[in-house]
């Protein structure tokens, strides 16, 4: 009880204190997509990870919050009384709305099915952003205003400040709210029906139905989500609702780990400052970004969380002396693998686009194809580098775990 | 007649074109102790899964306290009283075992898909989990996962969350299938406890287990009842030893 308090306290701390230690205009827009993209993540973490739904389509729900709030918003604007504090709510109500018509539609069935008409249901309401335009805005989206009325105790919204801080308040709220459903019969009997729906009949819960609770409480949050991000840019188009937002979230949750609450928020961060800073980087971001997302669910299916846990649990353990050595084994390999890689994917973009990669000082010509041997040859070696050095560190590795295995 | 905990009548189950129970009809009274036994394929999983709703009968009715209970789903017959324990175990293995316990106690204890409550303060839950667990002699791995738990383990609890909800109609299908010799008694002993005051059910290959805990015995030869009736009665029967227990002598 009292590490959760102090867990709780840090967050809270550290959400107040982040804006006084990065003052620019680039950060604090970064720390509003990641804050709303978190709560997104979490919300999409009650079915994946609780649950075990695999949803296709959980940006109907997002796209959804944010048109209702835009919507608010421009109503607010024309004298409706509704202070822009509480707009993220009427997404909330929006996404839990449809959560319900729209979950009592896709829990009938659950596993591979579930996973098919969750893309069904979402193509249908992305087709219908395209047939009405009127209420959905279209590819261009529809656009609104966040500083309206008189301000109130000086906050216009109008910084980008004072919209991170709303964002701050609202995740802290929507994650103290999820994490605490976590711990109730139904969050519990959620993870129930996850790992054996067979079992939580005869346990007296129809598995149908915890499953619609489910669907439909997430979609209240991916609603609050998307009433932030009407709020946070002011328009909000077609693709809010799209298979692309869906596949970002799904993404995001699992590179941030489902098996640990807070997993998504990791993923959430991660995926944000992938789409911004390694974005502004590189052209090729979203292929590094699968690269990523590939190497997580082959490797470390635990997501970020689980090696975080995994380390802490190696800490605790005094086995952080036994596992260096192979930490210090592989860095070198596996450091050059990752360079030689993105050597190899910048040279082919830029070599598509005619243009020789500029790399501090040197210039690497696509067009050679002596160039091009040195590079690929130099990615092959890397990797059979790795591999050696893997099979010398695999035993040691294997023991590592083994005693953290036998702790348990 | 007062109304049996459970009387199936006329219970008939096709799979496609192959008949695999043809007919039976089966009486258990309140607060019996009764045991099916039958050759392997004679059908006796398939009857257990046709009494707990998880599959769905080709004809005939079941009632459970005189009460239909064919035609409704397995979470609605559960609700009715009638708890059933899995051949194959089926637990909820990455939740802890304490949590398994707990998950089977929501219902019954009426917190239903409760999502403003908290389960560590839902004192009658915890207290009656923690009383379970004692029970099976589990309370040492109350924070393990169930995934993780040694064969015999799990059987228990598997036994655990059949009655932790305090269903009055109990199922137990090969409670000791696999078990060394001493995990068997061990075991005998926790259903020869937990089944007081309760109508128990049981499919079970151990003869000894059988004859010992049994007060009425059912022999299921081929989708049919043969015989039923004590344990001496089914020890003379002659049908019984031609069908029944002559072969498992030449196996």
């Amino acid at each position: 009880m009292r590490s959760s308090a102090w867990t709780w306290g840090a967050s809270a701390a550290l959400l107040v204190a982040l804006p006084l230690v990065f003052r620019s205009g680039f950060a604090m827009s970064l720390f509003c997509q990641a804050g709303i993209v978190a709560i997104f993540a979490l919300s999409y973490n009650m079915l994946l990870g609780q649950t075990g739904l695999l949803s296709f389509g959980h940006a109907v729900y997002y796209g959804l919050g944010a048109l209702f709030t835009i919507h608010a918003l421009n109503f607010a604007a024309a004298g409706w009384h509704l202070p822009v504090t509480l707009m993220p709510l009427v997404g909330a109500i929006a996404g839990l709305a449809f959560g319900i018509v729209l979950g009592y539609i896709t829990t009938r069935r659950a596993g591979t099915t579930f996973a098919m008409i969750s893309l069904g249901v979402g193509e249908m309401v992305a087709a219908c952003s395209l047939m009405f335009p009127g209420f959905f805005g279209g590819e261009a989206g529809i656009s609104a205003n966040r500083t309206l009325g008189e301000p109130f105790l000086g906050i216009t919204f109008g910084p980008q400040i004072q919209m991170y801080y709303l964002v701050a308040a609202w995740l802290l709220l929507a994650t103290a709210a999820m994490y605490a459903l976590t711990r109730t019969p139904l969050g519990r009997m959620a993870n129930a029906v996850r790992d054996n729906p067979q079992r939580a009949q005869f346990v007296g819960y129809d598995p149908q139905w915890v499953r619609f609770m489910m669907v439909a409480l997430s979609g209240f949050f991916a609603g609050l989500a998307g009433g932030l991000a009407a709020l946070n840019y002011e328009i909000v188009s077609s693709e809010s609702l799209s298979a692309y937002t869906s596949g970002l979230v799904l993404l995001a949750t699992y590179l941030g780990g489902i098996r640990v609450f807070a997993g998504p928020i990791a993923g959430a961060i991660a995926v944000t400052l992938m789409q911004t800073v390694l974005a502004s980087l590189t052209t090729a971001w979203p292929f590094y970004f699968g690269l990523v997302f590939l190497a997580t669910v082959l490797f470390v299916p635990g997501g970020i969380a689980g090696i975080v846990l995994l380390h802490k649990r190696l800490w605790e353990m005094r086995l952080a002396r036994r596992a260096a050595p192979v930490y210090a084994r592989m860095a070198l390999p596996v450091a050059l693998v990752l360079v030689a890689g993105v050597l190899m994917v910048e040279m082919a973009y830029r070599a598509s686009a005619g243009v020789s990669l500029r790399l501090a000082g040197w210039l690497l010509d696509t067009r050679s194809t002596g160039t091009w041997i040195a590079v690929v040859a130099s990615f092959v070696a890397a990797c059979l580098l790795c591999r050696w050095a893997w099979r010398g560190a695999r035993p040691r590795w294997a023991e590592v775990s083994a005693a953290i295995g036998d702790a348990r | 007649m007062t109304p049996a905990a459970l009387e199936l009548r006329g219970v008939e189950k096709r799979f496609g074109a192959t008949e695999i129970v043809r007919g039976v009809d089966l009486r258990v009274e309140k607060g019996e102790r009764h045991a099916l036994i039958g050759p392997n394929g004679a059908g006796k999983s398939v009857l257990f899964n046709l009494i707990s709703a998880l599959f769905p009968l080709t004809s005939g009715s079941i009632e459970l306290h005189g009460e239909r209970i064919s035609g409704r789903r397995a979470h609605e017959v559960n609700r009715r009283g009638l708890s059933r324990s899995f051949q194959v175990t089926n637990l909820f293995h990455q939740l802890t075992v304490f949590e398994n316990l707990r998950c089977a106690l929501l219902w019954t204890l009426g917190y239903r898909y409760a999502f403003w409550r908290r389960v560590e303060r839902l004192a009658d839950v915890n207290a009656r989990a923690r009383q379970v667990l004692d029970e099976i002699g589990l309370a040492a791995r109350a924070d393990v996962p169930a995934g993780i738990l040694s064969y015999a383990e799990q059987r228990a609890l598997e036994i655990g969350i059949t009655i932790a909800g305090g269903a009055d109609v109990i199922l137990l299908d090969e409670p000791t299938a696999g078990m060394s010799r001493t995990e068997t008694e061990a075991a005998v002993e926790l259903i020869r406890r937990i089944s007081q005051g309760r109508t128990l059910l049981i499919v079970e290959h151990d003869m000894s287990v059988v004859f010992g805990l049994a007060d009425r015995i059912s022999v299921l030869v081929y989708g049919r009842i043969i015989a039923s009736g004590t344990p001496p009665e089914i020890r003379a029967n002659e049908k019984v030893r031609e069908a029944y227990l002559g072969a498992a002598a030449h196996a």
